[in-house]
């Protein structure tokens, strides 16, 4: 158990050190520019490097802040986003947790990296950060709604909340291809959600560094910053994980039902290179919003979510009931 | 509006103002006392019109300090150049223009940072440039400072 | 928790301090706000941090020197201000520049305002949450920035028009580097668009916001694309014509819409105008001197000149008074942007934080021009 936490804990900072490059490479791919491409092999080291400069900084705590309290969010932020590492199955049969309920558990855990932030925002005694710290609570309770209904559309089409049963379910086609159009929305409506959620641009409002300077993380430096930005990224795998799990599959190859042959090559191809394929796919598309869009202002955020998001998804799960009633899908 | 109609109208509303016609716009030289009615006749006065106040400044004569308020039409494009003498020089007082064209507000501030004019009546006439206990208005003549290098 | 003493007001209201030193206020404007939740109730802009008191300080420069000061006032129009300077002083000697010199300055004051107004893009991208424009931007404006580098040595501060005409002759390079950088905008305009200006959250974050209305746009003494957004025709060069804009064609851009998105659209259709007027140039630049023939020590005569001329951000006077003497006796600039600043308290009141960076970034400021 001990060794399996371990191996956990050192996947999880590496895989943070390869969405940290690949950020910077995406974000250079966008900006018409070449990325980092001194330190190491085309730049690779350069988060190493990173890493070991805000190591090295001071670990500043403000006078005024509530010294406890401040240092603690960073680490209530990085403890919540690896929980919620848990249930996802990485490969076939290849789950730290499987738990039956994984559903509910991914999205009740995730919901809890808000307590950090708020934390974060209010022991700074800082404004911009109380500001940020505000915002971050009204969005990521809004946005937690849509998540939820749209899992639930597939919750229902599968009659089970564990994600291997999920996973099993489309051995014969991914939900998103087997649940006509509903499912589609649901698909789209939760990677627009999750990102909100997971507070990356366009709807990064917390941080808002043109407004606030740096929101909810302005006073905090060295290795309490980059524990914020490790939780950020570890985030962002989760949700690209849950969305590969649920819709595309997890690490279920491309299946035809009833095309056997076919089926059987697909098989040929790791399990767990397609599940990090659709993660890294879906992570990509994340990345992607984030180097295009501008920011959303923080009422047409909360009116995006109220007044379009929430009612779909209300429909949406619906229709995807009758749908499951009628056995319309797939 | 020709210049000399502008002369001829501003006459019969001031009979002691003086005119410079030395310089590109004309220029009408009024105490500072007559400042406020002039400038309300000049805005609100249909045929005057001038809505667009765009210098507004001062000049440091010695013994008199000259505001100068160069005014624009934007309906009929005439332009004239109003200054108010003050000749207390110790404390400087007028009437301040903001209620007229909004834009002399920060104007104002700038002047009286740097010249100590005092403006009666204006919403919020602070140091805007310099710090509140700034001693010295340093665009005046006679202004020195142990920091100022001489050429 | 210890927010300060005053941080909250009697009323309820949340006072937070914008700047001095904030991403959003492109340098060191200080704004004092009054929150109410996420609107704003008030704004108080506190200048200073940068005063260098360029109007005392010309009053101890020769007519030759204090043109040059004046690139350090608004940093992104340097040859629009010198212009400025230049013409203000060749009012005074009632002298004009040599047709080739205007020429010169006609094209570097227009590359002036297609870089400025790149800056102004890429900003205000940025500002918005977009970091990706401000390369497209960026990419330009570099092109822009190596003919300068290349005409006057320099590439943001640059010192170029004198009193007469200009200090140098042009590169023998310069026309063909001029005509590279304008296809080069030609070719790369419509990314712009494609990028920003079709964005529906882009275009959801300008539209209705900071709105001005005509009569508060002259009444705040507005210029500029602020001014002309709003429906005031202010452009200097339509209304007064200098170094001879009266001989060329191109339109004033106006928009009725008032708010941050008639601005947006205000200065980038003047970019295309600034390409247009640079393309009927660079064939055409007449032969002969590059500077009239001015005496060493410039001496004007007793008297005041007020000249203004349009920078990017709008009405830039210089009024000088002179007591016939070498140096200036007083020299005061009518700045553009210390025009629109003044505006911005009454744009921003209703609106969020949010908005207030939406409306610095359309108004685009820029601060030592302010404090000058």
């Amino acid at each position: 158990m001990v060794i399996t936490g371990v191996c956990l804990l050192v996947f999880l900072v590496l895989l943070c050190f390869f969405l940290g490059y690949m950020e910077r490479k995406v974000a250079a791919f966008m900006e018409i520019r070449l990325g980092p491409n001194r330190v190491g092999p085309k730049g690779s080291l350069q988060i190493v490097a990173d890493t070991v400069k805000l190591l090295f900084k001071e670990g500043l705590t403000p006078d005024c802040a509530d010294k406890f309290l401040f240092n603690l969010a960073p680490g209530i932020m990085v403890v919540t986003s690896m929980l919620a590492v848990a249930p996802i199955a990485f490969a076939k049969d290849f789950q730290i947790w499987n738990i039956n309920i994984g559903v509910l558990y991914v999205s009740a855990i995730s919901s809890m990296g808000v307590i950090g932030i708020l934390m974060a925002g209010w022991s700074s005694s800082n404004k911009y950060s109380l500001i940020g710290a505000m915002r971050s609570g009204a969005q990521i309770v809004s946005y937690e709604l849509s998540i939820g209904l749209s899992l639930i559309s597939i919750v229902i089409l599968t009659g089970s909340l564990s994600l291997s049963d999920i996973v099993y379910s489309q051995a014969n086609g991914w939900w998103i291809f087997k649940g006509h159009i509903p499912i589609i929305i649901s698909f789209v409506i939760f990677i627009i959600a999750s990102t909100a959620e997971i507070n990356r641009a366009p709807f990064d409002l917390t941080e808002a560094e043109q407004e606030l300077t740096g929101g909810f993380h302005t006073e905090y430096a060295g290795m309490k910053f980059a524990m914020f930005l490790l939780s950020e990224y570890i985030n962002l795998f989760i949700v690209s994980a849950i969305a590969a799990t649920i819709f595309l599959g997890g690490w279920m190859p491309f299946h035809i039902g009833g095309l056997e042959g076919f089926n059987h090559i697909m098989d040929f191809i790791p399990s767990s290179i397609w599940f990090f394929g659709k993660t890294f796919f879906i992570i990509f598309v994340i990345m992607w919003f984030r180097w295009t869009f501008p920011r959303l202002r923080i009422d047409q955020l909360l009116n995006l979510e109220w007044k379009y998001l929430l009612p779909i998804s209300m429909v949406n799960v619906l229709l995807v009931t009758l749908m499951a009633i009628m056995g319309w899908h797939f | 509006m020709t210049n000399e109609e502008l002369k001829y109208n501003i006459t019969e509303l001031l009979p002691a103002a003086f005119y410079d016609e030395a310089s590109e716009f004309l220029t009408v030289i009024i105490p500072s006392e007559a400042l406020l009615p002039l400038m309300k006749e000049l805005r609100s006065k249909k045929e005057f019109d001038f809505d667009y106040l765009f210098c507004l400044t001062c000049v440091d004569w010695k013994d008199h300090l000259m505001m100068v308020y160069h005014l624009l039409s934007k309906t009929h494009n005439h332009t004239i150049v109003v200054k108010a003498k003050i000749t207390d020089t110790v404390n400087p007082q007028i009437e301040s223009v903001n209620g007229i064209w909004k834009t002399a507000e920060l104007n104002e501030d700038e002047v009286f940072d740097l010249f100590g004019v005092k403006f009666l009546n204006h919403p919020n006439l602070r140091r805007l440039f310099l710090e509140d206990d700034w001693a010295g208005y340093p665009l005046r003549k006679n202004y020195t400072d142990e920091h100022m290098i001489k050429l | 928790m210890l927010l300060g003493e005053d941080y909250i007001t009697e009323e309820g209201e949340f006072v937070i301090n914008m700047g001095p030193q904030h991403p959003a206020t492109h340098g060191v404007l200080h704004m004092k706000i009054w929150l109410d939740g996420e609107t704003i109730k008030k704004v108080e802009p506190h200048l200073g941090y940068i005063h260098r008191s360029i109007e005392k300080m010309s009053e101890s420069l020769s007519y030759r020197q204090f043109v040059f000061v004046t690139s350090r006032m608004d940093y992104l129009s340097a040859h629009i201000n010198n212009q400025a300077c230049a013409l203000a002083v060749e009012k005074g000697l009632q002298i004009e520049a040599t047709p080739r010199a205007q020429a010169i300055r006609v094209i570097m004051a227009e590359l002036t305002r297609l870089a400025s107004h790149q800056l102004w893009w890429a900003c205000a991208g940025l500002d918005l949450g977009g970091v990706t424009p401000f390369f497209y931007a960026f990419r330009e404006r570099e092109a822009i920035n190596d003919v300068m580098e290349e005409t006057c040595g320099a590439r943001l501060t640059q010192n170029y028009m004198v009193p007469g005409g200009v200090m140098n002759d042009i590169h023998p390079n310069f026309q063909k580097r001029v005509k590279d950088v304008l296809k080069q905008i030609k070719d790369n305009f419509h990314e712009y668009d494609e990028i920003l200006t079709g964005n529906v959250i882009f275009q959801n974050r300008l539209k209705d916001v900071g709105y001005i209305s005509k009569e508060d746009a002259v009444s705040y003494g507005c210029t500029g694309p602020t001014a002309r957004a709003s429906g005031v025709s202010c452009d200097i060069r339509k209304l007064f014509p200098y170094d001879g804009y009266d001989k060329l064609q191109f339109e004033e851009i106006l928009s009725t819409g008032g708010d941050s998105w008639a601005r947006y659209q205000v200065r980038m259709a003047e970019m295309l105008q600034s390409v247009h007027i640079i393309e009927q140039l660079i064939d055409n630049i007449p032969e002969g001197d590059f500077a009239a023939k001015t005496k060493v020590v410039i001496k004007l005569p007793k008297g005041d000149f007020y000249q203004r001329v349009e920078t990017a951000r709008g009405e830039l006077g210089v009024y000088l008074v002179s007591d016939g003497a070498a140096v200036p006796y007083r020299c005061h600039y009518r700045s553009p942007n210390f025009a629109n600043l003044s505006a911005i308290p009454r744009m921003a009141k209703g609106a969020k934080i949010g908005d207030l960076v939406a409306i610095m970034a359309t108004v685009d400021l820029v601060i030592p021009d302010i404090d000058r």
